[in-house]
C-alpha cells in the first residue's frame, strides 16, 4: 500500500535515512523501532511531505508523492502524529477534531459568509463526524473543554483521534505512548488495534518492547538510517543484527 | 455548537439600543464627531483583528490600506463617480493590493511579513505625500463630497449632509462588517484562522491550506480597512497623508489589544475606550503615547486577552462555579 | 564626474551608519529570532542621550560619546528583560506586539523629554578638506572611520573572543547552547546590550551632522530590517555589506532619479526580492 523506495536524506554532510525501501502492507500493523537517532522520526516526515528525500521514491497505492507538500499527501488518505503531541491547544476538543475533518469538506469562505444549504450540511456533517471520533475515543463527554483541561494520556488520544477523523487509510503513529504509565499505555495500544480493526492501516514508531511484541504484526528496525532487520516480531526478536545495535542502547520492557 | 450564555446576548441588545439611540443624547458636535471616528476606527480594528487575532499574522500595514480606500474615495468622488460605487471599488482596490503583497510575502516566515508590511505601509505613505498629481501631496485632498442622497420609496430620501446621517450610515456598515465576521470567525472556517495561528505544522497536516488561509483573512481584513477608509473621506470631507500614516496603524493595533485580540467585540470595544480615554488625557497629550506604548507592553506580557478576553475568561470562571452548585445547568459559553 | 565622486562618497558615509545599525540588529534577530521594531529607535535615543552628556552636561563629544553609548548599552539590557524575556514562550506574535509598544514608548519618552523641534549637537569637526576633488567635512570621514573600526573591532570580539563564540552558538542554536552550561538569558542581554551600543556609536558618529528628531530612528530602523533580511538574519557579513550597498544605491539614485522617493528604493527592494527568494538573498533555511 505504502511503499518507500530506496530513500535517502541528508542533511548538509548528516545522512538522516540512508536507501531506505520497506513496505507497508494494507490492513497491518507496523512497527519502525530503532535506537534513538537512527531516523524513525525523519521517516515519517519524509513520507508525509515535511521534508522531500534527497533521492529515492515514495509512493501510496503506486501513485507516486515523493516531494508532495503536507496537505497534497494528507488528501492522499496519509494522516500522522507527532512525537510530541501536537494539538490546537488554545481550541476545544471538539474543535480539534473538526479542523481534522474540515479539508474534506467545501466549508470555505463564501459557503461560510453566506450559509449556503451545503455550508450548513457539511457543518453537520462535520460535527457529528467529529463526536462519532470522539465516542471512538472515549473522550465524548469532553468535546467542550479546552484541551489543556485534558490528562496527558487524554492529549494523546485526542491527537490519534485528529488524524483519524478523516478515515485515513494509513495513520501513521510518532510514539503514542511516550511518557505514559503502563496503564496509559496499555489503553492506547487498545485503541490501536480498534483501529486497525475498523480499517485503517497503522504504522508506527515505538520504543516499548513489549508492547511492540504484542501489537505488530511486522516490524522494521532502522540504525543510523539503515534498514538492519525487517519482519515479525518473532524472528527481529532473535535477529543478531537488531540485538546488537540495542546492546548498549536503551531498550524498554 | 457556539453558543452564548443569555445575560452576554442581553447585554449586547443593550449596546445596540444605546447606539441607535445616539444622536438624542450625545452632547454636541465635537463629541459626535469623535464618536462617529470611534465607529469607523472600529471597523478598521475588526478587519485588523481578522488578519493578527483570529489568524495570527502581524500585519503593520492596516493604515495603509484604510488610507487606500480613503483616497480612493477622494479621488473617485472628486471626479464625480458616485459614493456609492466608490466605496465598494476603493475598498475592492486595497484588497486586491493586499493580495498582490500578501501572495509573495505570506509563504515567509511571520516576522518577514511583520516587517514587510511596516515597509510597505512606509511606502504607502510616502507614496501619498509625494505624488503631487494623484494625492494632492502633502496637503491631501479637500473639498470631498458627501455621499448622494438615496431614494426611498414612499418616505423621500435618506440624506447624509448631517452628522446623524454619516453616524447611521458609519454604525450600519460596522454591524455589517461585524456580522459577516461572527459568521466567518464562529464556523469550522473560522477554526482554520485560529488553526493557523495556533499550530502551523499541524494545521498543515491535517490538510489544511494554511497559505491560503492567511492570504484569505489578510485579503478580507483589508478590504474591510479599505471600507473604513472610503467612508472616513467622506465623513472628513478631505484626507492627507495621515490618513495612511504608520500612526493610524499603531492605533489600530492597540486598540485590538487593549480591547481583546481574537474576539468581536475586543477591537470595537478598544476603539471606542481608547480614543475616549485620550480625549480626558487632553492634558497628558505627549505622554499620550507614552503611556499607550508602555500598557501594549504590559498588557500582552500580563493580560494577552485584553480587556474583553479577560473580561469572558472572569465569565467562564463564573459560569463554572455556578455549574458546579447546579448540575443541569449551563450554556456552553465561547 | 566630481558629481559622481561626491555622491558616492555620501553613499558610503550613510552605508557606514546603515551597517553598523544593521549589524546590531542582525546580532539580536539572530539570537532571539524575534524583530526588534524599536530598534532604529534605540539608535535615536543614543543620538539624543549623546545631546545630553555632550551638551546639557558639558562633557564635550568625545567623553559625551562614551558616556552615551555606555548608558545605551544598559537601556539595551534593560529593554531585554523586561519587554522581551518575558515573552520567550509566548507565541511570536506577542513579541513582535511589545516590540511596536517599545517603538512607541521611545519615541514619545524622547518627544516629552527632548520636544519635537530638532535639537543639535555641535559638530566638533566641522573643518573641510579636499579629497581627491571630493569636498567634505571631517566629520563626515570620521564617521566612515568610526564605522570601520568599530567592525574590525566587533569582528576581533567575535571571532577572538570567548564571550563572542558564545554569542555565535547561542545564534546557532539556543537549546544546544543551553544544554552545554551557557546562560543564555546572560548572552541574551549582553547582545542587546551591544546592539544598542553600536547603534549610538552609530548616533555620535552621525548626528552633529544633522539635526536630531524623535523620528529620526523611525526609517533609519525600517532600512536595518531591509538589510538585515537581504543580507540573511544573524549575518554580519550580509548586514555589512547590505549596508554599504543600500547607501551607494540611496545615494546615487537620489541624486540621479529621485530625491523623493530615495527611500522607496530600499523597501521596493525588499518586496521584490522577498517575492523571489523567500528566505532572503543569503538565507540558508531548510524545508519549514
Amino acid at each position: 500500500m505504502l511503499r518507500v523506495e530506496s530513500v535517502t536524506k541528508r542533511f548538509q554532510g548528516l545522512v538522516a535515512v540512508s536507501d531506505l525501501s520497506f513496505e507497508i502492507i494494507k490492513g497491518e500493523i507496523l512497527a519502525i523501532i530503532g535506537p534513538n537517532g537512527a531516523g524513525k522520526s525523519t521517516v515519517f516526515n519524509l513520507i508525509t511531505g515535511t521534508l522531500k528525500p534527497t533521492s529515492g521514491r515514495i509512493f501510496i497505492n503506486e501513485l507516486d508523492i515523493t516531494g508532495a507538500r503536507p496537505h497534497q499527501v494528507a488528501s492522499k488518505g496519509i494522516s500522522r502524529t507527532f512525537q510530541t503531541t501536537s494539538l490546537f491547544d488554545q481550541l476545544r476538543v471538539i474543535d480539534n477534531l473538526m479542523l481534522g475533518y474540515k479539508w474534506r469538506t467545501k466549508l470555505g469562505f463564501w459557503n461560510t459568509l453566506f450559509h449556503t444549504p451545503r455550508w450548513k450540511a457539511h457543518q453537520a456533517e462535520t460535527y457529528q463526524r467529529a463526536m462519532e471520533t470522539l465516542d471512538f475515543l472515549g473522550l465524548a463527554e469532553k468535546h467542550d473543554q479546552f484541551v489543556p483541561a485534558l490528562s496527558q494520556e487524554e492529549q494523546k488520544r485526542l491527537a490519534i483521534g485528529i488524524a483519524m477523523v478523516c478515515k485515513p487509510q494509513i495513520l501513521l503513529l510518532d510514539e503514542p505512548t511516550g511518557g505514559l504509565i503502563q496503564e496509559e499505555t496499555d489503553r492506547v495500544t487498545d485503541l490501536i488495534r480498534r483501529v486497525r480493526e475498523q480499517g485503517t492501516t497503522v504504522c508506527l514508531i515505538e520504543h516499548k518492547m513489549q508492547m511492540i511484541m504484542g501489537l505488530a504484526d511486522r516490524i522494521v528496525v532502522l540504525n543510523y538510517g539503515e534498514k538492519i532487520s525487517e519482519g515479525p516480531p518473532a524472528e527481529v526478536k532473535s535477529d543478531q543484527a537488531v540485538i546488537e545495535a540495542y546492546l548498549g542502547g536503551e531498550v524498554h520492557a | 455548537m457556539f453558543t452564548k450564555p443569555i445575560h452576554t446576548k442581553l447585554l449586547y441588545l443593550v449596546i445596540l439600543a444605546a447606539a441607535l439611540l445616539l444622536p438624542w443624547y450625545v452632547p454636541d458636535a465635537y463629541i459626535f464627531q469623535i464618536v462617529i471616528m470611534s465607529v469607523l476606527y472600529a471597523v478598521a480594528a475588526a478587519g485588523m483583528n481578522l488578519i493578527l487575532g483570529f489568524t495570527g499574522q502581524v500585519t503593520l500595514a492596516h493604515g495603509a490600506f484604510f488610507g487606500i480606500g480613503a483616497y480612493g474615495v477622494a479621488i473617485m468622488t472628486k471626479a464625480g463617480i458616485s459614493f456609492w460605487l466608490a466605496l465598494p471599488v476603493s475598498a475592492l482596490i486595497a484588497a486586491f493590493i493586499g493580495l498582490l503583497i500578501g501572495l509573495p510575502t505570506l509563504r515567509t516566515k511571520g516576522s518577514y511579513f511583520a516587517i514587510v508590511t511596516l515597509c510597505f505601509g512606509v511606502i504607502v505613505w510616502i507614496v501619498s505625500g509625494n505624488w503631487v498629481e494623484l494625492t494632492g501631496g502633502h496637503n491631501g485632498i479637500f473639498g470631498i463630497p458627501r455621499p448622494s442622497p438615496i431614494p426611498i420609496p414612499f418616505f423621500g430620501e435618506l440624506t447624509f449632509y448631517t452628522q446623524t446621517g454619516m453616524y447611521y450610515l458609519a454604525v450600519a456598515v460596522l454591524l455589517l462588517v461585524l456580522f459577516a465576521l461572527y459568521r466567518l470567525v464562529y464556523s469550522v472556517f473560522g477554526l482554520t484562522f485560529m488553526a493557523v495561528r495556533n499550530n502551523e505544522p499541524l494545521a498543515d497536516s491535517v490538510g489544511i491550506n494554511t497559505y491560503a488561509t492567511k492570504l484569505v483573512s489578510f485579503v478580507a481584513g483589508n478590504f474591510i480597512a479599505g471600507l473604513a477608509g472610503g467612508m472616513y473621506a467622506a465623513m472628513m470631507g478631505a484626507v492627507s497623508p495621515s490618513a495612511a500614516g504608520y500612526m493610524l496603524t499603531f492605533n489600530f493595533l492597540i486598540f485590538v489589544i487593549l480591547g481583546g485580540m481574537a474576539t468581536l467585540p475586543g477591537p470595537v470595544v478598544g476603539a471606542f475606550a481608547i480614543p475616549v480615554l485620550m480625549e480626558f488625557m487632553q492634558f497628558l497629550k505627549d505622554y499620550r503615547m507614552l503611556i499607550f506604548g508602555a500598557l501594549l507592553i504590559v498588557v500582552i506580557i500580563y493580560f494577552p486577552m485584553g480587556l474583553v478576553g479577560g473580561l469572558r475568561r472572569l465569565n467562564q470562571k463564573v459560569a463554572a462555579r455556578r455549574q458546579q452548585k447546579l448540575p443541569e445547568s449551563g450554556h456552553a459559553s465561547r | 564626474m566630481d558629481l559622481f565622486l561626491q555622491q558616492v562618497f555620501n553613499g558610503i558615509m550613510f552605508g557606514s551608519t546603515y551597517a553598523i545599525v544593521a549589524l546590531g540588529l542582525t546580532l539580536v534577530m539572530g539570537i532571539l529570532n524575534i524583530p526588534n521594531f524599536a530598534h532604529g529607535h534605540l539608535y535615536m535615543l543614543g543620538g539624543y542621550l549623546l545631546f545630553f552628556f555632550a551638551s546639557t552636561i558639558g562633557l564635550g563629544y568625545w567623553l559625551g560619546l562614551i558616556v552615551s553609548v555606555a548608558a545605551m548599552g544598559l537601556v539595551g539590557v534593560i529593554m531585554e528583560r523586561i519587554v522581551y524575556r518575558p515573552l520567550n514562550d509566548q507565541p511570536h506574535i506577542n513579541a513582535f506586539i511589545a516590540a511596536v509598544g517599545s517603538l512607541l514608548f521611545l519615541e514619545s519618552f524622547a518627544l516629552v523629554v527632548w520636544g519635537s523641534q530638532g535639537l543639535r549637537i555641535p559638530n566638533p569637526y566641522p573643518q573641510m578638506i579636499e579629497i581627491m576633488g571630493i569636498t567634505t567635512s571631517i566629520q563626515r570621514l570620521l564617521v566612515i572611520l568610526g564605522a570601520v573600526l568599530l567592525i574590525v573591532g566587533l569582528h576581533l570580539f567575535m571571532k577572538k573572543t570567548l564571550l563572542g563564540a558564545t554569542i555565535e552558538a547561542v545564534a546557532q542554536n539556543r537549546e544546544g547552547a543551553m544544554l552545554t552550561g551557557i546562560n543564555v538569558n546572560r548572552v541574551s542581554a549582553l547582545t542587546f546590550a551591544i546592539s544598542a551600543g553600536t547603534a549610538a556609536v552609530a548616533a555620535s558618529l552621525l548626528s552633529p551632522i544633522f539635526m536630531l528628531s524623535p523620528s529620526m530612528g523611525a526609517i533609519l530602523g525600517m532600512k536595518a530590517f531591509v538589510i538585515v533580511i537581504l543580507g540573511g538574519m544573524g549575518s554580519i557579513p550580509g548586514a555589512i555589506f547590505g549596508g554599504f550597498l543600500l547607501g551607494l544605491i540611496e545615494a546615487l539614485g537620489g541624486g540621479y532619479i529621485s530625491a523623493a522617493y530615495k527611500d522607496v528604493f530600499a523597501f521596493g527592494a525588499l518586496i521584490l526580492i522577498l517575492s523571489i527568494k523567500p528566505t532572503g538573498l543569503f538565507g540558508r533555511k531548510e524545508e519549514v
